[in-house]
């Protein structure tokens, strides 16, 4: 029965086996390595900034634009939803979760990203772009592909993630709290705003995390409209390029042992980067749990 | 009075943009679905599961990738489930609240959410490079590892529903703790377990990031475990960016039976799971 000793070992195992695929990388190029954007493999220069800086940026994006929606979901299930549409709408949003990330990828690759190009883009282009200090932020011409696209395709992905969590935290929170704002004469918002969310708060941010380690590590969806180029421009309609998709796209291709090690050692920052985060939002979540074990 | 009303608009317009986020959710799948027919259907017809991946510009199907698929997702559920059911049982029947037990409990948890990418670039660390070939074998590894912790937790939580007294009536009895495992708990969570399972096939089969350096693909029919073998999702991802139309009709076409197959078992496992609760 001591297999489960083994997920430890796994574990283990996992961040052993990418030290040493990444130790030429650590040994000749050191710190460096993270602070370098230049990713040359034909003169064999690597430096990991712009994925690392792709891969924090579409995150984001992803937060910004999945957090609030799926904050107003939960909402919707737990203060507003009529009874019978509970069920089916939480299980459409968890399907959302089950379509695999390719799916999302050709999805985006073929009918987000022209849709955006014709419209949104050129509309921010034109409104937001002329506005100074902000304006570099879209700056450019609307490519389609980039990483506001790949931001808005993970922040769908993570909305099942989020919702779910958000949701369940929510219905933690004892009625009889809950009654006595409404018999105050609070409405539903002032419930959920003042209530519900200071109440939960360590389990949405937990949440959150959860999200967010999810939007990091995401790769094929990514990688199809990321538009993969090793570069940081200002403008979040340039394309980019992230830890996992460089990954994804190049390390077959990989020749030399230091161009693969150099792969092999951006898949440990991005381990690293995750296992932090999701340890985190794990600790934020166990901590409620213990609040309403008490 | 008129703090009573802005209350009211806030309120309303908070509601307003609630419901708006869920039919926006709602959008998406839609959206998704809509689209994947409209393109994906049609590509269905007999020879995308008859014929092989085609070279560009000449008539195929899919069929060495679906059945490419299908190896390398029993291989995987063959590989990770007994060790997962294995790791759950002792979570839930042996283990419980001791520390070692609250570690794994909390690393399973990160394993289920780790990037699947790295997965791939360690099974490349341990199988591929030592091998020197890619190979069947360790895209099974690899989504074997992807499938663990799915089932790990469903398996403990599932355990962890039947009822304590059930396990002292065994026990007392005179069934030892084995029997006690395999002859009750088992039977009581069986359909917890098998909705694990499930969703864990779900998940594996999705999977793309992971095989393309394990499994790699292939262009041709294989059934040699020891070679690089086509799975649907890494041929969707080679023929939807290349740019041949045919190629791409035919990631649509991929695409159509994968998302299906997973939405399937996704409904199947949740229809399996609310049946073992309102039994009881």
């Amino acid at each position: 029965m001591f297999f489960a000793i083994m997920v430890l070992v796994l574990l283990g195992g996992v961040i052993f086996a990418l030290i040493v695929g990444a130790w030429p990388v650590l040994r000749d190029i050191g710190p460096a390595f993270v602070i370098t954007e230049v990713w040359n493999p034909v003169t064999e220069k690597f430096g990991a900034l712009a994925p690392i800086y792709g891969t924090l940026v579409t995150s984001v994006i992803a937060m910004l634009f999945g957090v609030p929606i799926s904050f107003g979901i939960a909402m919707f299930i737990t203060e507003l939803c009529p009874r019978w549409l509970k069920r089916p709408l939480g299980i459409a949003i968890e399907l959302l979760a089950g379509i695999p990330s390719i799916i999302y990828g050709i999805w985006g690759l073929f009918v987000l990203a022209p849709f955006l190009q014709r419209t949104i883009q050129p509309f921010l282009i034109d409104t937001l772009g002329n506005l100074p200090l902000i304006g570099n932020l879209f700056a450019g011409p609307p490519y389609g592909i980039g990483i506001l696209t790949a931001g808005i395709i993970l922040g769908v992905m993570v909305l099942p993630f989020i919702t779910s969590i958000t949701r369940d935290v929510f219905e933690t929170v004892p009625p009889m709290l809950k009654e006595s704002a409404y018999g105050l004469g609070a409405t539903t918002w002032e419930v959920t705003w003042k209530v519900v969310l200071p109440y939960t708060r360590v389990g949405v941010i937990g949440g959150i995390m959860l999200g967010l380690g999810r939007a990091l590590g995401e790769t094929m969806a990514v990688t199809f409209v990321i538009g993969n180029a090793h570069r940081i421009s200002s403008s979040i309609l340039a394309p980019g390029t992230t830890i996992s998709a460089t990954i994804a796209n190049e390390f077959t291709e990989a020749v030399g042992d230091l161009y693969t090690s150099s792969l092999i050692c951006l898949g440990l920052i991005l381990f690293v980067i995750t296992f932090i985060i999701l340890a985190f939002a794990k600790l934020m979540l166990l901590r409620l749990q213990n609040q309403a074990g008490r | 009075m008129q703090l009573y009303a802005r209350r009211r608009a806030v309120n309303y317009l908070a509601l307003g943009i609630a419901t708006g986020a869920a039919g926006f959710g709602l959008f998406w799948l839609v959206a998704i679905l809509w689209t994947l027919l409209y393109n994906g259907l049609s590509a269905v017809n007999l020879d995308l599961v008859a014929k092989m991946t085609p070279p560009p510009g000449s008539a195929g199907g899919l069929l060495n990738a679906i059945f490419g698929s299908i190896v390398l997702t029993i291989g995987a559920t063959i590989v990770g489930t007994p060790i997962g059911m294995m790791a759950g049982t002792y979570l839930a029947e042996y283990g419980k609240t001791n520390v070692l037990s609250r570690i794994i409990r909390f690393i399973n948890d990160i394993l289920l959410s780790a990037p699947s990418i790295v997965v791939g670039l360690f099974v490349y660390e341990i199988m591929v490079a030592p091998m020197g070939h890619f190979s069947a074998w360790a895209g099974v590894v690899a989504l074997a590892i992807i499938a663990l912790p799915v089932v790990v937790r469903t398996t403990e939580d599932m355990l962890n529903l039947v009822p304590n007294g059930l396990r002292e009536a065994a026990s007392a009895l005179g069934a030892p703790m084995s029997k006690v495992i395999m002859l009750v708990s088992y039977r009581a969570a069986r359909n917890g377990i098998i909705t694990g399972i499930l969703l864990a096939i779900a998940r594996v089969s999705g999977e793309t990031a992971p095989l393309l350096f394990t499994a790699l693909n292939n262009q041709f029919w294989s059934t040699d475990m020891n070679a690089p073998m086509a799975s649907l999702p890494v041929t969707i991802f080679q023929f939807a960016l290349s740019p041949y139309e045919d190629w791409q009709q035919l990631a649509w076409g991929g695409a159509l039976l994968i998302t299906f197959t997973i939405l399937i078992l996704n409904i199947i496992a949740r229809a399996l799971a609310g049946l073992g609760s309102g039994g009881r």
